[in-house]
C-alpha cells in the first residue's frame, strides 16, 4: 500500500499506458482501494467490471476476491476460481494472462509483499519478452515477495522505489 | 539474431499451444457435447494447463488423445473447467437487496419460479431457499437449480459442506439481513454440515447448459452469479438472450457483483433495478 502510494501518484495525467494493479487484501467491501487511490492519483482509478475494455490512462485495481485477467482482445476478464499462492486476486494469474496478451510490450513490477505470488507470473512475462521490474528487497517493507521474484527471474531489474517509478515514466516515453 | 530466432521458436510454441487448445475443445464438444469453445480464453487456458499438468501429460494433444478414448477423463476435466468456490450468501449486500427490494414485488404473485443458473455445488441455491423461507415465500415457489456439471449437481443435491466454512456462511447470512439462525437449517457430523432435506422439497435439479440449451420455463427471478464471467462476449450475449426469453414480464435478473449488462447487446432489454448490486428487471416495450 505504501509502496503503491509512492508509485501511482507519480504517473502524470497523460500517462499513455493502462495500469493494472493487484493488491492482496482480505475479501471485503468493494471499491475501497480504488476510491482511496482515485483521490491521490492523476489518472482515473477504478475496479473494472468483467469484459471491460482496457483503456490507456486508467488504473484498474483487481476487485477483492476475484482474479483479474487480460484477454487477447485487451479486455478484462474476472474469475473466482480458487486462490493461487493463497491469493485471490493473484499476481501470477494477472501477469501470465497479460504476458499472453501483450508479449514484449508488457511491463511488470513486483513490489513489497509477504508471499511468493508474482514470481511465476514475472517469469512468464520475462520469457514473453516483457520488461521485468522488482522493488529492491533491501528497501522493501516485506522483502519476501521481491526476493522470490528475483530468485526466479534473475534477469529482472531490481530497483529502489523512486528509480522504479522513474523507469515506469521512461518506459512509457 | 539469436534472440530473434528464439522469439520465432517461442512464437511457434505459443501458436502450437493455441491450435492444440482449439482442437481439444473441438474434441470435447464433438465426442461429449460439452461446449467450451467460446469461453473466455485467459482463464480457460490457465485451467487447461492445470488439468494437463495434474494429469501428468506433456501436451494438450496428449490430453486430447486421452479424452477421446477414455470417457472417465471427461468428468476430471470438467472438474477443472467448471471449478467454482462459492459461499452461502456470498456478497451479503446482494441478498439484502433481494430481500428488501425484490421480495416485496415477488409477494404480489400467487406462485413463483426462481432459476439458479450455474448452481455449482449449491451454495447460492440454499441461500435463496433459506431467504424465501424466512420471507414466507418458499411454499409458493419452485426453484430450478441447473448446471452442466453432473458432479456439481450431485453435490448441490447433497448439500453437505465442510464445517470450517460455516463461520463465513453464518456471518454472511447475518449481514444479508437473515431473520433466523443459520444453524436451524443444518446438522453437523464428522466435520461437516448437512443442510436439511426440507430445503430441497421445492427444488428441481437439472442438467442445463447456457451455451447449447434453450429457454427454460417462465421465471420471476433468475440469479446467475459469476458464471458468465467465464464466457466470451458472444456467448455472454447468448446467455443473456436466453435469460431475457426465460423471464416473465418484469422478471428480475441478478448477476455477480462485477458483472454488467453494459457491454451486452441486450442492455436495452433490461432496466437497472438495484444498480450497485447488479439486479436488473426485464423491460417490456
Amino acid at each position: 500500500m505504501q509502496a503503491l502510494s509512492r508509485l501511482l501518484p507519480i504517473l502524470p495525467g497523460d500517462y499513455p499506458l493502462p495500469v493494472l494493479v493487484v493488491v492482496h487484501v482480505r475479501p471485503g467491501r468493494r471499491n475501497v482501494l480504488a476510491s482511496l487511490f482515485a483521490a491521490k492519483c492523476n489518472l482515473e482509478v477504478r475496479e473494472p467490471d468483467d469484459k471491460e475494455p482496457i483503456a490507456p490512462g486508467t488504473i484498474l485495481f483487481a476487485p477483492p476476491d476475484y482474479h483479474m485477467l487480460v484477454e487477447t482482445d485487451r479486455t478484462v476478464s474476472l474469475s473466482v476460481e480458487g486462490p493461487v499462492q493463497f491469493s485471490r486476486p493473484s499476481i501470477d494469474v494477472l501477469f501470465e494472462s497479460a504476458a499472453d496478451a501483450y508479449g514484449s510490450g508488457l511491463v511488470g513490477a513486483v513490489l513489497t509483499g509477504a508471499n511468493h505470488d508474482g514470481a511465476e507470473g514475472l517469469r512468464a512475462l520475462f520469457e514473453a519478452g516483457g520488461t521485468a521490474l522488482v522493488e529492491n528487497p533491501a528497501g522493501a517493507a516485506y522483502p519476501v515477495m521481491p526476493r522470490a521474484a528475483l530468485t526466479l527471474v534473475p534477469g529482472a531489474e531490481s530497483l529502489p522505489l523512486d528509480a522504479l517509478a522513474q523507469r515506469l515514466l521512461d518506459l512509457a516515453g | 539474431m539469436v534472440k530473434e530466432r528464439m522469439d520465432a521458436e517461442k512464437m511457434d510454441g505459443e501458436q502450437i499451444e493455441d491450435i492444440e487448445i482449439r482442437l481439444l475443445l473441438e474434441a470435447l464438444f464433438r465426442r461429449y457435447h460439452y461446449d467450451f469453445r467460446n469461453y473466455a480464453q485467459a482463464s480457460l487456458k490457465r485451467r487447461l494447463r492445470q488439468a494437463r499438468d495434474q494429469m501428468g501429460l506433456p501436451t494438450f494433444s496428449a490430453l486430447q488423445d486421452r479424452l477421446l478414448r477414455d470417457p472417465a477423463t471427461v468428468s476430471r476435466l470438467l472438474g477443472f473447467l467448471t471449478v467454482q468456490v462459492s459461499e452461502l450468501f456470498r456478497d451479503p449486500a446482494y441478498f439484502r437487496a433481494i430481500r428488501e427490494k425484490v421480495v416485496p414485488h415477488l409477494r404480489t404473485y400467487p406462485s413463483l419460479k426462481v432459476w439458479i443458473a450455474g448452481c455449482s455445488s449449491g451454495e447460492e441455491l440454499y441461500s435463496f431457499v433459506i431467504l424465501f423461507r424466512e420471507e414466507g415465500l418458499e411454499d409458493r415457489t419452485l426453484f430450478y437449480a441447473t448446471d452442466i456439471n453432473q458432479d456439481a449437481l450431485d453435490a448441490a443435491a447433497r448439500g453437505i459442506y465442510p464445517l470450517d466454512r460455516l463461520r463465513t456462511f453464518t456471518e454472511n447470512h447475518q449481514l444479508s439481513g437473515g431473520k433466523s439462525s443459520l444453524s436451524d437449517y443444518y446438522s453437523t457430523a464428522y466435520g461437516h454440515a448437512a443442510f436439511d432435506k426440507s430445503l430441497r422439497e421445492r427444488v428441481v435439479f437439472s442438467d442445463h447448459s447456457l451455451v447449447t440449451d434453450a429457454v427454460f420455463a417462465e421465471m420471476h427471478l433468475i440469479s446467475c452469479r459469476n458464471v458468465m464471467i467465464y464466457f466470451d462476449r458472444g456467448l455472454q450475449d447468448r446467455a443473456v438472450g436466453l435469460f431475457r426469453g426465460s423471464l416473465a414480464r418484469k422478471g428480475f435478473l441478478g448477476l455477480g457483483a462485477k458483472e454488467s449488462l453494459r457491454f451486452s447487446q441486450y442492455a436495452g432489454s433490461f432496466g437497472e433495478f438495484v444498480r450497485e448490486e447488479k439486479i436488473y428487471q426485464r423491460r417490456d416495450p
